[in-house]
């Protein structure tokens, strides 16, 4: 009878341990399912992209009016021409790479590398804004203000990083870290305590908290915060160098710690979003606010503590911004990345992986296109354009699938997050 | 005499499963053919690959004695099929004419609308097979009824002779059934086919001509009104003998569990919905709330349940107060709720099975402490649970919103019944499920009740409220009109109270009195 038990114990265990094989294998197969969307809408973007390049080349149209074999040679090297300058600017050129890494010499090897390390330098903003938007779909609210939340977060830690003297690095520099996240929660504060109290829509109300961002900035850097003897330039004075994210290698290497602090940061959302309780509730909250109250969840405490961490989030890109590259702050600090993070978090289906994944390609395309503009001559703003495409075919995922004739997937399994917000749920 | 329509081997093969294998039907014109079968058996698949929205791995479709390929819904149109879906594809702010134009617009020279033209033909649909359909009406003020003959018509106005009807009742009233059946005979008599999806036994043996079996993607059998039973019928479909009757031993009534006192509950639109109620329910017993849906049920249930607050009266739970308590106060004083509807309220369809089995408890030991989440117990609780309460599922990690009504609704209940409670609020647990797992849902309800549970009940469904409960409070305009002793009072007693007439006052009625109680 023992015996029996036993061998129904093993069995069970047995049985158990086949199901936990399959459901990881159905697990691996569903991150590729996940993958695939956003691979081929790139894919896709690039190829649209080299057709805006051919059409816009004054050298296509030279060639065809000589003869169509010139057209088509030219289209091609055109094409060629920006992408390759757009990789090599973007990674480095590998003929030069391989040369750097045979003479052994140190300086060499990371001149040589500097154009991919650049592009790691541009990514880290594009992670942390990226995780605010993530944060805030997973939560069902659609944070459009993550550029105003980015500029406080900004003009909060330059105003610890160059008012308080004296201070170890290794405090000064956490300490205006949590400044630039702290200026950018309570940016993300109003909005999400305005929705949990009064029903008002985060999406009005954060591009509202934008333009305060903005015009509240400009007075600082004109007025109170102004540099001295700068004359009406509207630029901060420059922080305490105690105050700075160090960078590992001299100028002009900017690769800098930053980098790595963004990815413990998706790290720690991760953890947060899939692992604690409280993600639990911000998932639940997000992804059926009915079933959430239904389960005893507080709907309005979750949505305020999810804007604040969002916001809290794109405080610490404008801080990374400053404190490790800029030292000071000034109106140009921000290149869009409050609203080029809104295409990423979609880019990386909300997920911190993904949103490292993404920004690590924007970085990419936004690094290489400057290479690619000295070189080509063809315009930064084509990558604008891809972005553009890349977003367009990531949100109507329809339009990859009818392309490429992928099947729909059964209803459940489509995973793409997004704040269903718009439907004024409450 | 050719048949209108014939399916002929048809197989749908979906990624590890077969939902569709090798099904032959035939359809005789002027007939009706009820399509029975549990959730998930195939019939759904099929009547999508007759309508052109799945193509079938094999088998032909013909039309008239003609085969035709059907690649979309437009094909299936061309050739004369139309189908009436359960959700209504209509546009609320639209009028009826507007509704049934679109996609097929009648225009007048220079391109623009024709809706007299249109409102003219709809009217003539209407009076020809008895609609009654105002074409000048507003979708969103029509009952739901009338929007269901709206999508008849729609099919109609485009001269479909074939129509499939996907569980029609499943939104309508007892009445409004009726009343579709009327027309559906109507719509035979006038030479029309109809094909009749549904689980429901007790309405197949009214209106069918002919029944076709399926189960687990498999014709299984046929037959007719003339020689099935419900017995019979439940038996093929499920493929074992169902126990349609439930055995139960008397109430052992216990203390107190429930007691609500002069409750009164506003609706979203402040209106008064809960009526000054008061009633209590005590534990071992089922109390059922009867009454036509809409007569303040659901608010009565939200506000014991934490999730409305009442505007005045008393809720107690075990001697605590808990009338403006939140839900997770409710929960914990060892409350079970299932919700009405519970794709809105009760899971979460993105999430999977695991998730969604701790989705009230998952702040709690074992599976959480402080903030850190522990899945490993999450997972070991997921897996014992669908074992237990058999849910039908190829693993944990399923995404809820992937599985048929009946497992989703038996993810519930796991949830709900698998917990130490001591009073089970169970608002319309078998709302749109099949047989099986009706019968298998009313066996825990009660197993749950002889364990000393106090059980409130809530269904429109008299036969459930007259099978499983010991007391039935009756419920209209938000008053509770009776309590009755449920052995001692019919089924038609019972119906009467519900439209809000009591059987005693008539003077025919010379029988014993419902023994009606007032708390």
């Amino acid at each position: 009878m023992t015996q029996d038990n036993e061998n129904k114990h093993n069995f069970n265990k047995l049985n158990h341990v086949a199901e936990e094989v399959l459901a990881d294998s159905t697990k691996k197969k569903s991150i590729w399912q996940t993958m695939l969307i956003p691979a081929l809408a790139i894919l896709t973007g690039l190829i649209l992209g080299a057709v805006i390049i051919i059409s816009t080349s004054e050298e296509v149209y030279t060639g065809f009016q000589q003869s169509f074999g010139a057209g088509l040679s030219a289209s091609w090297s055109a094409v060629a021409n920006s992408y390759s300058s757009l990789f090599k600017g973007a990674f480095g050129d590998p003929a030069y790479i391989i040369e750097s890494l045979r003479s052994g010499d140190a300086l060499e090897i990371r001149r040589a590398l500097n154009p991919f390390l650049e592009s790691l330098v541009v990514a880290t903003p594009y992670i942390f804004a990226g995780l605010a938007v993530a944060l805030g779909f997973r939560a069902g609210l659609f944070n459009i203000g993550v550029e105003g939340q980015l500029f406080m977060g900004a003009i909060a830690a330059t105003y610890v990083g160059y008012s308080i003297k004296g201070l170890p690095g290794f405090i000064h520099m956490p300490l205006a870290l949590l400044a630039g996240a702290a200026g950018g929660a309570i940016w993300g504060f109003v909005p999400g305590w305005l929705k949990a109290k009064t029903g008002g829509h985060e999406v009005i109300n954060t591009i509202m908290m934008n333009w305060i961002a903005f015009r509240l900035t400009e007075w600082l850097l004109t007025g109170p915060m102004t540099r001295p003897n700068a004359g009406r330039i509207p630029v901060s004075p420059i922080i305490e160098k105690s105050a700075e994210i160090p960078q590992f290698f001299k100028a002009p290497i900017r690769f800098h710690l930053g980098f790595f602090i963004a990815l413990a940061v998706a790290y720690l959302i991760y953890w947060l979003l899939f692992k604690t309780t409280w993600g639990f509730n911000l998932r639940t909250v997000g992804a059926n606010p009915r079933a959430a109250k239904y389960a005893g969840m507080n709907i309005a405490r979750n949505t305020i503590m999810a804007m604040t961490i969002s916001g809290a989030l794109a405080g610490l890109a404008g801080a990374n911004q400053v404190l490790a590259i800029n030292r000071s702050m000034a109106i140009g600090l921000s290149s869009g990345y409050g609203f080029d993070s809104i295409a990423l978090a979609l880019l990386g289906n909300s997920h911190p992986f993904g949103v490292i994944l993404g920004a690590l390609f924007f970085g990419v395309l936004r690094n290489g296109a400057t290479k690619m503009m000295v070189t080509t001559a063809i315009p930064i703003d084509i990558i604008s354009i891809l972005q553009a495409l890349i977003l367009m075919f990531v949100a109507a995922p329809a339009i990859i699938r009818a392309i490429y004739r992928i099947r729909k997937p059964k209803a459940g399994d489509e995973a793409v997050v997004f704040a269903g917000s718009w439907g004024g749920n409450k | 005499m050719t048949p209108v329509l014939e399916l002929k081997g048809i197989t749908k093969q979906f990624p590890g499963v077969l939902a569709n294998d090798h099904i032959d039907l035939t359809l005789n014109k002027g007939e009706i053919l009820v399509l029975l079968g549990e959730n998930g058996a195939g019939k759904t698949t099929l009547m999508n690959i007759l309508y052109g929205l799945y193509q079938p791995t094999e088998g032909e479709i013909w039309v008239e004695g003609k085969k035709i390929e059907v690649h979309s819904p437009t094909d299936a149109i061309n050739a004369g099929i139309g189908m009436v879906h359960q959700h209504f594809m209509l546009i609320p702010v639209f009028t009826v004419t507007e509704n049934v134009m679109l996609g097929d617009e009648s225009t007048k020279a220079g391109g623009f609308l024709d809706p007299e033209t249109a409102a003219q033909k709809i009217r003539h649909i209407s009076n020809q097979y008895n609609l009654a359909v105002e074409p000048s009406a507003y979708v969103k003020d029509l009952p739901v009824g009338v929007q269901q003959r709206v999508e008849i018509i729609k099919l109609l106005y485009r001269e479909a002779d074939i129509l499939i009807f996907d569980e029609p009742t499943a939104v309508l009233t007892p009445q409004e059934a009726d009343e579709l059946f009327v027309i559906m005979r109507e719509l035979v008599n006038q030479g029309k086919s109809i094909i009749f999806i549904t689980h429901k036994l007790r309405e197949i043996l009214d209106v069918s001509d002919r029944i076709m079996v399926v189960r687990r993607g498999k014709i299984v059998g046929e037959t007719t009104p003339q020689e099935a039973d419900q017995n019979k019928l439940a038996a093929m479909m499920v493929g074992r003998e169902v126990q349609l009757d439930l055995e139960k031993s008397p109430a052992q009534l216990g203390e107190t569990v429930l007691s609500v006192t002069d409750l009164t509950v506003t609706d979203d639109q402040k209106q008064i919905t809960v009526d000054n109620v008061s009633l209590t329910v005590q534990s071992g017993e089922i109390l059922g709330i009867a009454g036509v849906q809409g007569n303040g049920q659901t608010e009565l249930v939200e506000a014991i349940t934490g999730l409305r607050n009442p505007i005045d009266g008393k809720i107690e739970i075990l001697g605590n107060n808990i009338t403006h308590a939140t839900p997770r106060q409710v929960t914990e004083l060892g409350v079970a709720h299932v919700p009405e509807d519970r794709q809105r309220d009760g899971l979460v369809l993105s999430f999977p099975i695991y998730e969604n089995l701790v989705l009230n408890t998952y702040y709690q030991e074992p599976y959480a402490k402080g903030v850190n989440l522990y899945y490993d117990r999450i997972y070991k609780n997921a897996d014992q649970l669908i074992e237990d309460f058999d849910v039908r599922t190829p693993g944990a990690s399923t995404p809820v919103g992937s599985l048929s009504g009946g497992n989703q609704q038996k993810v519930i209940i796991a949830r709900e019944l698998s917990r130490p409670i001591k009073f089970l609020v169970a608002s319309q647990p078998t709302r749109g499920l099949d047989v099986g797992s009706i019968e298998y849902i009313h066996n825990r309800i009660v197993k749950k009740r002889d364990d000393g549970c106090a059980v409130m009940l809530v269904s429109p469904e008299l036969d459930e409220i007259m099978k499983l409960s010991d007391r039935i409070a009756v419920m209209y305009r938000g008053k509770i009109i009776a309590v009755l002793d449920a052995n001692k009072v019919t089924k038609e007693e019972v119906g009467l109270w519900m439209a809000g007439i009591n059987p005693n006052d008539s003077k025919n009625n010379n029988r014993e009195s419902a023994n009606n109680q007032k708390i």
